[in-house]
């Protein structure tokens, strides 16, 4: 088999008023199953995706945040948070749910998903995948 | 007259030119993406404030639970309402204005 890319998925939409961060969650949970070098990057208002909390039951939509907790299951645990886009919107890492994944290589040692990165670590990032989708 | 906002002001300039045009004791309901305009401490939040010295502002409840986003996390000044709440901003305004 050819050498294995790195994707980067790219989210910067809030996560209820549009069907963008729902539809890329799906499409990198589907991709996930490709075996290739994934990771995810959220900035501007893609942070609000990663909020704890979210609560959908009395607007009837589907809540689908708890889906993020699978992505470790699936070996997406790079999940790239741009710092300034967090302070801009008064957020904080604390703000964010804690997603973590099991290291096999490590005696299955639960270890955190999120990464904040600043804008120009986040911009390096950027530039060394391979393949860059955006939602 | 009651002003609604549905987008985020980090995607829109929907918040700030409602802001700019709602006159003295409007209201202005948060909605939909709209609620994060209400978020304290972020980039608009100073916008909102100065504003609430002129308008009423209110955030629409089930939209901010479904974000995430809880009452002391707001512009202080800033009300939550319900859909009930809702409903009787747009009875008791004589006008609706939508900035979609």
């Amino acid at each position: 088999m050819s050498k294995a890319k790195k994707f980067m998925y790219i989210n910067r939409h809030a996560p209820c008023g549009t069907v963008y961060a729902v539809e890329g969650l799906e499409v990198v949970l589907i991709g996930a199953a490709f075996e290739q070098d994934v990771c995810m990057a959220f900035v501007g208002d893609g942070v609000f995706q990663l909020k704890q909390d979210q609560d959908t039951a009395d607007t009837g939509m589907k809540n689908f945040s708890p889906a993020y907790r699978a992505l470790g299951d699936y070996e997406v645990n790079r999940l790239y948070v741009e710092r300034e886009s967090l302070e801009e919107r008064g957020l904080t890492e604390d703000d964010l749910m804690p997603l973590t994944w099991e290291d096999e290589d490590d005696d299955w040692a639960e270890k955190p998903s999120i990464h904040i990165v600043d804008r120009a670590q986040l911009s390096d990032l950027i530039e060394e995948q391979d393949i860059l989708l955006n939602f | 007259m009651l002003h609604t906002v549905n987008k985020s002001p980090f995607e829109s300039s929907s918040l700030k030119t409602c802001l700019s045009l709602a006159r003295s004791g409007s209201d202005v309901l948060l909605i939909e993406d709209g609620v994060y305009g209400a978020l304290a401490g972020s980039t608009h939040s100073p916008l909102v404030t100065e504003a609430l010295e002129a308008v009423r502002v209110y955030a629409l409840e089930p939209d901010l639970k479904a974000r995430g986003l809880s009452g002391d996390r707001l512009i202080p000044g800033i009300e939550v309402v319900g859909y009930d709440g809702f409903v009787d901003l747009a009875c008791t305004n004589d006008k609706i204005q939508n900035w979609l």
